[in-house]
């Protein structure tokens, strides 16, 4: 694996302590409204009270018998009583001069015209106090006299109510809070959603898998998969190139190896010196070689080319299986290898045959080149639960304890392939070619353990 | 009981005297127990008689502490309380409207108890006025009187039956002076609130010459002595208490609608024992509305569930309408108004 790349933080995070910071900042917001409101309508049921009692004690004012006098209804201050048990006090003043009531409660700092009145808090004997004063213009022996009725309530009451206020509020932002912490949390979750199921869909593709992706997304994520097409885009033109140009090279190469290797032979036929003989050999030797790997460059070419476009239609590998064998008995026999088939009915698999035959004729190829003289190969299909296979089963001596993966990276060759003309190629075809119609290619060491078998399997269709 | 009676006559005697620094009046001192780590000094409406199984049951739950128990008029209270700022610990008074005025302007401290949650919410006042007894207003006549007719039962009955037989009862009834007692003036005024009867009932017992009296036990005295036939707004709990004259006089509960004056603790400001006041005031709270009934308790216990309908038992309310009585210019007008409608001659 390619090392973690550094990150810059996560986007689902992030997102998350943006809203739940919103969120605090809205429910603290919330808080302090519903308090100031809470307050305000608290003060304000408060100074409708005191402003019925002084009203009704300065309805009580009269005048009778060219005198100034105050009849104070009862519940003038038991309405008061019925609100809260806060401590009452009152007055009433005439021309500053005070009729009845507490004569040392202060007075209010605002000025009152006649129908007037004023609120204050105030304090009051080291209580602090709600006050009202009302003022009234009276005539007393034809002559206007201003009244000043004050009545005023501790704060008790409104202190606790106001504290059962604030709990309530505070519960009502935290409950708050709790909700958009919750939703702020989901909505994080499903908005990097898509974002995910992107980077599944692009995580699940084969490596051969270099279509664009179609798939519907965000509209902000459109940038971001357009330049992921683009690069996909790119990245395969400059594969096909290289792979082209690899197939190119190797035809150019292939074609005059043909002509060397028929004036090579035309010339071992002159010469009879025997050291020059040898030499001529070992020429035509790296000249099959060196043509063998051309073709296995060029098979490999053509295998890249029809996976990129994968063909899909029904193969019976047990016909395929037995013609390849048909084909190549005739190479086998001139090594005396009993090259032998047994093929059980199998139900067909999706892929493109020509591709399915490459891969199997590269395996068989192998398997006669590095069998010795008189030995056997068995290939032989079956079906299992969930695969069709077919097995290449040979006495060549195996892969000994190699690393059987590593052998089928392009250009790998097993330790007996000293001496053999070959280019490394033939398993990386057979593995590309089975991956690509789902399957796996399994390398073991035979039952008997002179040789190596080969297994590719098929997922059933 | 001669000689107890006399021996406190003696001490509060003597204690005027060596109080003669007070101002105020006082009617009767007494110091209970003999502890001398604690002494918790009560200022009291109350007889000292009346109080004293109580006194006695708390001192011996509290060892080591004296009670010195003053009693006084109300309006000497105030003086003592607001004017002369003598320290007391606690005042019982059964002045509700002077109770709530000491703790309306700050001459009292909170109290908060297991026991001062008994008392229903009409009988606490910002856990500062706490009732601890529940007295009725009542009528007491004389059955000697009323030989051949029936029993009033309410107030509209005792109106008709005035106006029935005015030469029978001329000169013959009685009730509070309020102008003098705190308590007349108290009934009074929750009288004339409550009710438009109240003032046609003053009408006729003032066209019928009617006696003023000083207090409750002067006018069960008067009843019992065949002096006058009936008594009207008389304390019930001193009528019940007089269990001596009690052929002789009929206490009446009027059932249109019977005022019931609380009995009311506040402990003081001035108070050096707080908590030792508080201990007194959940004593007699847990008397008053607690289960199981106390021996010691002086007072009837009415039912607290005065709201029910037919039940007439309507406990004057604590609060700062009480004060509206106690306005000066309120007072004399209301004063006016009763001497006008009382004393017709």
């Amino acid at each position: 694996m390619s090392d973690p790349l550094p990150t810059s933080g996560s986007l689902r995070r992030r997102l998350t302590l943006q809203l739940v910071g919103s969120a605090a900042i809205l429910a603290t917001l919330l808080f302090f409204v519903v308090l100031a409101f809470a307050r305000d309508v608290a003060q304000q049921t408060h100074d409708s009270i005191l402003l019925a009692s002084a009203t009704s004690i300065m309805d009580s004012v009269s005048v009778q018998a060219d005198e100034v006098t105050v009849d104070i209804p009862y519940a003038a201050l038991s309405m008061l009583g019925n609100v809260s048990d806060d401590r009452v006090f009152y007055r009433v003043a005439m021309r500053g001069q005070i009729l009845t009531g507490y004569d040392d409660l202060p007075n209010t700092s605002q000025s009152t015209r006649s129908g007037q009145s004023a609120f204050d808090t105030l304090s009051y004997k080291g209580n602090s106090i709600r006050m009202v004063t009302l003022s009234r213009r009276l005539s007393l022996n034809g002559a206007p006299a201003d009244i000043l009725t004050t009545v005023a309530q501790t704060r008790e009451g409104q202190a606790t109510q106001l504290a059962q206020l604030s709990r309530s509020a505070l519960q009502l932002g935290l409950g708050f809070f709790l909700v958009a912490t919750i939703l702020a949390i989901w909505a994080a979750q499903s908005s990097i959603r898509p974002l995910n199921q992107l980077t599944a869909a692009v995580s699940r593709r084969g490596p051969k898998d270099l279509r664009p992706v179609k798939r519907p997304v965000p509209s902000e994520m459109i940038p971001l998969v357009l330049s992921l097409n683009q690069f996909i885009a790119r990245l395969r033109v400059s594969l096909t190139r290289s792979e082209d140009f690899i197939a190119e090279a190797a035809h150019r190469v292939r074609t005059p190896l043909a002509t060397v290797r028929t004036q090579a032979e035309i010339t071992l036929r002159r010469v009879d010196k025997p050291e020059n003989r040898a030499s001529l050999r070992e020429m035509i030797r790296a000249i099959d070689e060196s043509s063998r790997a051309a073709g296995q460059l060029l098979d490999h070419a053509m295998v890249t080319f029809r996976i990129d476009s994968l063909e899909r239609k029904a193969i019976d590998l047990t016909e395929l299986a037995n013609d390849l064998v048909d084909r190549l008995q005739p190479i086998a026999e001139l090594k005396d290898i009993d090259l032998s088939f047994t093929g059980y009915a199998c139900p067909p698999i999706t892929g493109d045959a020509i591709l399915v035959q490459n891969a199997v004729r590269n395996i068989l190829d192998n398997a006669i080149k590095y069998s010795p003289n008189d030995t056997t190969i068995q290939v032989s299909t079956r079906q299992t639960l969930s695969t069709v296979l077919i097995h290449v089963e040979d006495e060549a001596g195996g892969f000994a304890d190699m690393d059987t993966d590593a052998l089928t990276h392009r250009f790998t060759r097993g330790e007996n392939a000293v001496g053999t003309v070959g280019s490394g190629l033939g398993l990386t075809i057979a593995r590309e070619v089975v991956e690509a119609h789902g399957g796996t290619l399994i390398i073991e060491t035979s039952k008997s353990g002179t040789g190596a078998c080969v297994s590719l399997c098929f997922p059933l269709a | 009981m001669r000689i107890s009676l006399l021996s406190i006559g003696l001490i509060a005697a003597l204690s005027t005297i060596a109080m003669s620094a007070r101002a105020f009046e006082v009617e009767e001192y007494h110091r209970f127990g003999n502890g001398d780590s604690r002494t918790l000094r009560i200022l009291s409406t109350t007889d000292t008689a009346l109080l004293t199984p109580m006194i006695e049951t708390f001192l011996q739950g509290n060892p080591g502490v004296a009670i010195e128990y003053t009693s006084a008029s109300s309006a000497e209270l105030m003086t003592a309380v607001m004017r002369e700022k003598h320290p007391f610990d606690l005042a019982l008074s059964s002045a509700m409207d002077l109770q709530i005025k000491l703790a309306n302007d700050g001459y009292t401290q909170v109290h908060h108890s297991n026991a001062v949650d008994l008392i229903p919410t009409w009988g606490n006042w910002r856990n500062h006025v706490f009732a601890f007894s529940q007295e009725p207003a009542s009528i007491v006549v004389s059955p000697s009187a009323f030989a051949d007719l029936e029993i009033p039962r309410s107030r509209q009955q005792l109106i008709s039956l005035l106006r029935k037989h005015p030469d029978r009862f001329r000169g013959r009834i009685g009730t509070y002076d309020v102008g003098s007692s705190g308590l007349g003036y108290l009934f009074a005024t929750q009288d004339a609130r409550t009710s438009e009867s109240y003032w046609r009932l003053m009408e006729i017992m003032g066209s019928l010459s009617a006696k003023l009296f000083c207090c409750s036990s002067d006018m069960i005295e008067a009843v019992a002595r065949g002096e006058i036939a009936v008594a009207y707004n008389v304390l019930g709990s001193y009528a019940r208490a007089r269990k001596d004259l009690a052929d002789r006089i009929i206490i009446i509960e009027p059932n249109d609608y019977t005022n019931m004056m609380l009995r009311t603790a506040v402990i003081l400001n001035s108070s050096q024992e707080p908590d030792l006041a508080g201990d007194f005031i959940d004593h007699l709270l847990d008397a008053a509305w607690n289960s199981p009934i106390v021996v010691e308790y002086p007072f009837h216990r009415y039912p607290t569930t005065g709201s029910a309908q037919n039940v007439p038992f309507r406990p004057i309310q604590l609060g700062p309408g009480l004060l509206v009585f106690l306005d000066h210019l309120k007072r004399k007008r209301f004063l006016t108004e009763w001497h006008n409608t009382v004393q017709q001659n």
